[in-house]
């Protein structure tokens, strides 16, 4: 199976993992600062910067572009629990 | 067209009231109300603050009342105004209570334009679930610094959100200096004489009113009185309670006051505070505290304070986490479960803003200890960060064992200072549920640990 590195940068951890698991899947587990709130996508809470690797995660559905626009998200924030690791990437809290 | 002089009370009748020149309060009053959203007493009931505006090409009317006011809201409005008139409606917070009387407002003026923040779009769609055979209402989407002409008059949006929901805007009567504020600057207190000037004492309905609803928004009050401080302004007229026409930049300035950190003056920027409350029955989970601040002030930069739960109450407990950087818990478990002390202030935060502060849970059990891990789920659930693993001791900890607890208060405090020690890449696969390899992942993994 394909792997790709995800970097939290906020502490400074870096991830080897299966190319398409959610970001939401790791950065929990390894205590990063990105927060949760509804977990599916609809309130925003877990807006996340990417600071390299842009094109590396799935593009945002047409739903979550609405709540990242409704979010008034800066270039290159996505929303973590939707988000898919595809190829090596950095990320923080938003 | 009557309206209502500020002498008549406008409980006994159902005219406008006049709050700047051409400018009319057309709420309504419920002074019987004792509790609002559940969560609020209101002991003097409370006002649901509409306002009416002429311009030389037309009408604009800020906010509805809620649905069982509503004719005591249409009773007002038909006093200052024609349906046929009104252009402009706007809403500068959606909850029911502030647009109970839109949808009734807008088939009785269905020329009008509805303007409402960005974020209110969704919000509008959601709360009113207009039916598909209905049409749509005219509405338009407004930012800061937004204008709409009402020939004469003007009316200038700020985007505020979060104040106290996503879509709350207040908006600016640029000629008259009058701000109608939504729920910023309001406060539950029924008063028909309706001027701060005039009405009873009411400051602490207005202290109680922040506290409850846009405490735990404190970042996004700052943001909002960044736009509000530098206008003119000769009235504030907010969503509820009284109108502030008497020295309206107190109450900003009161808001100031109340969204700024009590410690500014006492830490130093760069320094971090932990504070760490625990409960114990035999003394064990007190020791594994006092071993925890112990490691944790080690690191300078770090302020810990130590709280025994059972010598304390709630609310300055709620006062004492709103300002903290990090926070842990100690507790025993007992039947299974955290103690109660520690559930009822874990279940007292919903009015400070938690978000990002880090957490940690230990405590002493007998024989299954799931208090740890259930005190890392809630705080998990109130947007907590917990970068370390919760440390349990079954039952007596021994001198290895406070070691641990140092050692723990150690890794918190490195958490909060931002020094993490870079364990180079790891695979996921190695990486079990959260809570059972964070210690492993900041390098402070103890295999020793008892996990029972």
């Amino acid at each position: 199976m394909p792997k790709a590195k995800i970097t939290f940068e906020d502490i400074d951890q870096t991830v080897n993992v299966p190319a398409g698991t959610r970001v939401i899947e790791i950065s929990e587990k390894v205590g990063a600062g990105i927060i949760y709130g509804c977990r599916e996508g609809d309130c925003g809470t877990c807006m996340m910067h990417v600071t390299s690797g842009w094109n590396n995660l799935t593009e945002p559905s047409v739903l979550e572009e609405k709540i990242l626009r409704e979010n008034m998200a800066s270039r290159h924030d996505r929303l973590a629990c939707q988000a898919q690791v595809l190829g090596d990437c950095k990320v923080k809290p938003a | 067209m009557t309206h209502l002089d500020e002498n008549v009370d406008p409980l006994r009748h159902r005219e406008s009231v006049e709050i700047a020149s051409g400018v009319h309060w057309i709420g309504a009053l419920d002074p019987a109300l004792r509790t609002f959203d559940i969560i609020l007493h209101t002991a003097n009931g409370t006002t649901y603050n509409a306002y009416a505006i002429r311009g030389s090409e037309g009408v604009a009317v800020i906010d509805t009342v809620k649905r069982e006011l509503a004719e005591e809201f249409f009773a007002r409005l038909e006093s200052v105004a024609l349906y046929e008139e009104i252009r402009v409606i706007v809403l500068n917070h959606l909850e029911p209570d502030h647009s109970g009387a839109l949808p009734e407002l807008m088939r009785r003026a269905p020329q009008a334009t509805l303007y409402l923040s960005t974020r209110a779009v969704s919000t509008l769609k959601a709360l009113l679930k207009p039916k598909s055979d209905e049409r749509p209402f005219e509405h338009r989407a407004v930012r800061t610094n937004d204008e709409v002409s009402l020939g004469d008059r003007t009316l200038r949006f700020l985007h505020t959100p979060f104040l106290h929901w996503p879509d709350t805007q207040c908006t600016y009567l640029v000629e008259e200096q009058v701000l109608f504020s939504g729920d910023v600057l309001g406060c539950h207190f029924c008063d028909s004489r309706l001027f701060n000037d005039r009405v009873g004492d009411f400051r602490s309905s207005f202290d109680y009113y922040y506290a409850h609803i846009m405490r735990p928004f404190k970042q996004h009050v700052v943001s909002a009185l960044e736009l509000i401080e530098p206008l003119a302004l000769k009235t504030i007229a907010p969503a509820h309670g009284p109108i502030l026409r008497q020295g309206p930049r107190r109450y900003v300035t009161r808001y100031r006051e109340l969204s700024t950190s009590c410690l500014v003056d006492d830490v130093d920027d760069r320094e971090k505070s932990l504070t760490v409350f625990y409960m114990s029955a035999y003394g064990n989970t007190a020791r594994m505290a006092e071993a925890v601040c112990a490691g944790a002030q080690e690191r300078e930069g770090v302020r810990v304070s130590l709280y025994d739960m059972e010598g304390g109450e709630t609310e300055p407990f709620v006062d004492l986490i709103e300002e903290a950087d990090g926070l842990a818990f100690g507790s025993p478990t007992i039947n299974g479960d955290a103690v109660k002390p520690v559930w009822d202030l874990l279940s007292s935060l919903t009015v400070v803003n938690l978000k990002g502060k880090i957490g940690a849970a230990f405590g002493s059990y007998g024989w299954s200890g799931e208090a740890v891990r259930m005190i890392e789920d809630r705080m998990q659930g109130l947007k907590m960060r917990i970068p370390v693993r919760g440390l349990r001791i079954k039952l007596i900890p021994t001198e290895e064992e406070l070691e641990e607890c140092r050692k723990f208060g150690r890794s918190l405090a490195d958490s909060l200072l931002g020094n993490f020690p870079n364990s180079g890449v790891i695979d996921m696969a190695d990486l079990g549920e959260p809570s059972e390899n964070r210690l492993f992942l900041s390098g402070h993994r103890n295999a020793s640990l008892p996990l029972a």
